[in-house]
């Protein structure tokens, strides 16, 4: 192999300046592959980041996601001899039973937290004026483990619940809007008619106006009264150490407690598609980069397959096998893949670096904005790994077109 | 009697086309080790075509071929190959020498795709051969600064890299002006009759066929007995 290497060397040391011609094209292919899939992939990794930072990695509801049988239906199977119309299920206080007992469970799993929530509607009322209001009814200590509403608090905390369980925490928006203070008293009215005064302990602002405007906090056991659900809630809100178990997890807790659990992947099933789509078409286009480049070496092989049609006939004639000449240009591509990967990406890196610099504000934003790049080492090795697959293919055709040569349909021509 | 290096029966190379045309038709021949044969013929006749089958380098359409006493008729492309390197060394009319590498290197080429030595040892033979063919100011000179004359040689000392039981010469002269042809045609002689080796030439010059010991003359494809 180290004689076939060097003949390969040789031949495009002999062809510099079509050699550094097609070099050229892989390095600028490799380099904007990596810079430009690094870039997508940091913008998706960041949008994923924001997305499974604000929002719980499983729900899990008190709903079912098939429907439980009727006891008839379980037990006759729709198969009697009498057929029973209009089966009611009995009555029951909604929400989830037990939840106690699956936050347990989920919290025996290593570094997972769980917290569970009453979440329900209100009618917020404050100097004659009414709004509706989505409410979380919460432990304080427990949620801020799962939410990130504590790092949006403008004033007052969370924790504030815990000294005065009558508290509320409103966003923002609304407290503009009824032009509440931090420590007057609002009263909420549930649809079961029952009525309590809530104390302002906390304002919230996560910039999502409407979340700001309908959207408050109180405790768990005020809730569970104001909406007349004793020892109920009907959303357990989980946070995993790795997100990326979501979906394991979330089918194997809606396996042992059969309530639907859904991941953040499943309920942001459109998003992860959409990112997907985005993914499809960016390597689309900086393959195309890199298959432009493979043409590069196609020609240069080609071209040295071509020119070299004698010398190929002189080393068939001395016992190189069809198989070495193959070899030996393959090797010339490979080569110039390889070249092309080494000195690509270093330059990748630096357009990284510089892209890195830049920082803007986009219309209407307060935040200034760096370019989210990744620089995990796949995307490396996706780069040189798709550089070096181009140069084998292209290097492949004219190595096997070099290898059929005849030795002796060439030297019967002379030359 | 010395052995047997090369011996064929009915040896006959077609090409079919639109007008078939016959190369070789129905050779039988014996060389011998140490024998130093010449093939002549007018041009056209099929004296390189011969040499190429006698080569391995091109398959008969017909008739057996034995090398060494091993029948290659049925053999397939890598194991000829193989054959080629190890047992066959070739020179062409044009030296045909790798323009990129030097004369040693050109010469210790077969001896590395042969891989039996190590590469001080691949390089001292490469150098010996060189000397012995009066090369040893050229060893590392590119076949472009070389002479016609001395490219030759270094030709020749590639056939004989791999120490080859036969060696194949198609007009070996044919491109160097006399003194040159005189000192090829004298290394040639050597190799037969000095180092014992088998020597083929195709040639059209009547100086090789009056210092040969057998002569075969080809037209039109056929030996003249």
């Amino acid at each position: 192999m180290r004689l076939l290497a060097s003949i390969a060397i040789k031949h495009l040391l002999a062809r510099k300046r079509q050699s550094l011609v097609s070099l050229g094209g892989i390095v600028l292919g490799v380099a904007f592959f990596l810079t430009i899939s690094s870039l997508m992939q940091g913008s998706q990794k960041d949008f994923i980041r924001r997305l499974i930072d604000n929002m719980p990695h499983i729900f899990v509801t008190d709903t079912y996601r098939n429907p439980s049988l009727q006891p008839v239906e379980r037990i006759y199977g729709g198969k009697g001899a009498i057929d029973l119309r209009s089966v009611k299920p009995v009555t029951e206080t909604r929400g989830i039973r037990g939840y106690g007992q699956v936050v347990d469970y989920l919290r025996s799993i290593p570094g997972v937290e769980a917290s569970p929530v009453l979440a329900g509607q209100g009618v917020l009322s404050f100097a004659g004026r009414d709004t509706a209001v989505s409410l979380d009814g919460m432990i304080p200590e427990d949620i801020q483990d799962v939410v990130t509403i504590q790092d949006y608090m403008v004033s007052g905390s969370i924790s504030d619940l815990i000294v005065n369980p009558n508290g509320i925490v409103l966003g923002e928006e609304l407290i503009r809007t009824f032009s509440l203070e931090r420590g007057d008293n609002v009263t909420v009215t549930a649809p079961t008619g029952q009525v309590r005064t809530f104390k302002i302990l906390g304002v919230f602002r996560t910039g999502r106006s409407d979340y700001d405007l309908n959207h408050g906090f109180v405790s768990l056991k005020r809730m569970q009264a104001l909406m007349d659900r004793p020892r109920r809630a009907n959303t357990i809100i989980v946070k995993l150490p790795n997100p990326y178990r979501a979906r394991a997890i979330a089918a194997d807790l809606e396996s042992r407690i059969g309530y639907k659990s859904i991941s953040w992947q499943e309920s942001s099933e459109d998003l992860m598609t959409t990112l997907a789509i985005r993914n499809i078409i960016m390597y689309s286009v900086v393959s195309a980069v890199l298959i432009v480049a493979a043409f590069g070496i196609y020609n240069v092989i080609s071209t040295v397959v071509m020119e070299k049609h004698r010398d190929i006939a002189i080393l068939k004639s001395m016992g190189f096998l069809a198989r070495d000449i193959q070899r030996i240009f393959v090797i010339q591509g490979l080569v110039l893949g390889i070249l092309g990967s080494l000195l690509g990406l270093p330059l990748g890196s630096a357009l990284m670096y510089a892209l890195m610099q830049i920082e803007f504000k986009p219309p209407g934003s307060t935040q200034t904005i760096v370019m989210p790049l990744d620089w995990g080492w796949l995307q490396f090795a996706i780069a040189s790994g798709f550089a070096l697959s181009a140069a084998l293919v292209a290097a492949l055709l004219p190595a096997r077109k070099g290898s059929r040569v005849q030795p002796v349909d060439i030297l019967r021509g002379g030359v | 009697m010395s052995e047997i290096v090369i011996k064929t029966e009915h040896l006959t190379r077609k090409l079919f086309g639109e007008v078939p045309v016959t190369l070789v038709e129905d050779a039988g021949l014996e060389i011998r080790r140490g024998e130093f044969v010449v093939i002549t013929g007018p041009s056209g006749s099929g004296k390189s075509s011969l040499l190429y089958l006698l080569g391995l380098l091109d398959t008969p359409t017909s008739g057996t071929l034995w090398i060494n006493g091993e029948n290659v008729s049925a053999h397939s492309e890598d194991k000829l190959a193989e054959l080629r390197l190890a047992a066959l060394g070739f020179v062409f009319q044009f030296h045909f020498l790798l323009p990129e590498f030097s004369a040693l290197e050109n010469v210790m080429l077969p001896m590395k795709r042969l891989g039996c030595s190590s590469d001080e040892q691949i390089r001292a033979r490469a150098a010996s051969l060189l000397t012995d063919l009066g090369l040893e100011e050229q060893q590392h000179k590119l076949p472009r600064q070389l002479s016609g004359g001395q490219s030759q040689r270094v030709a020749i000392a590639r056939a004989l890299a791999n120490d080859p039981l036969l060696i194949l010469a198609d007009e070996p002269t044919g491109n160097l002006d006399s003194v040159s042809s005189e000192n090829v045609e004298n290394i040639l002689k050597d190799l037969a009759h000095r180092h014992n080796r088998a020597v083929a030439v195709v040639t059209h010059e009547t100086r090789f066929a009056s210092a040969a010991d057998s002569v075969i003359n080809i037209v039109d494809g056929r030996i003249q007995v």
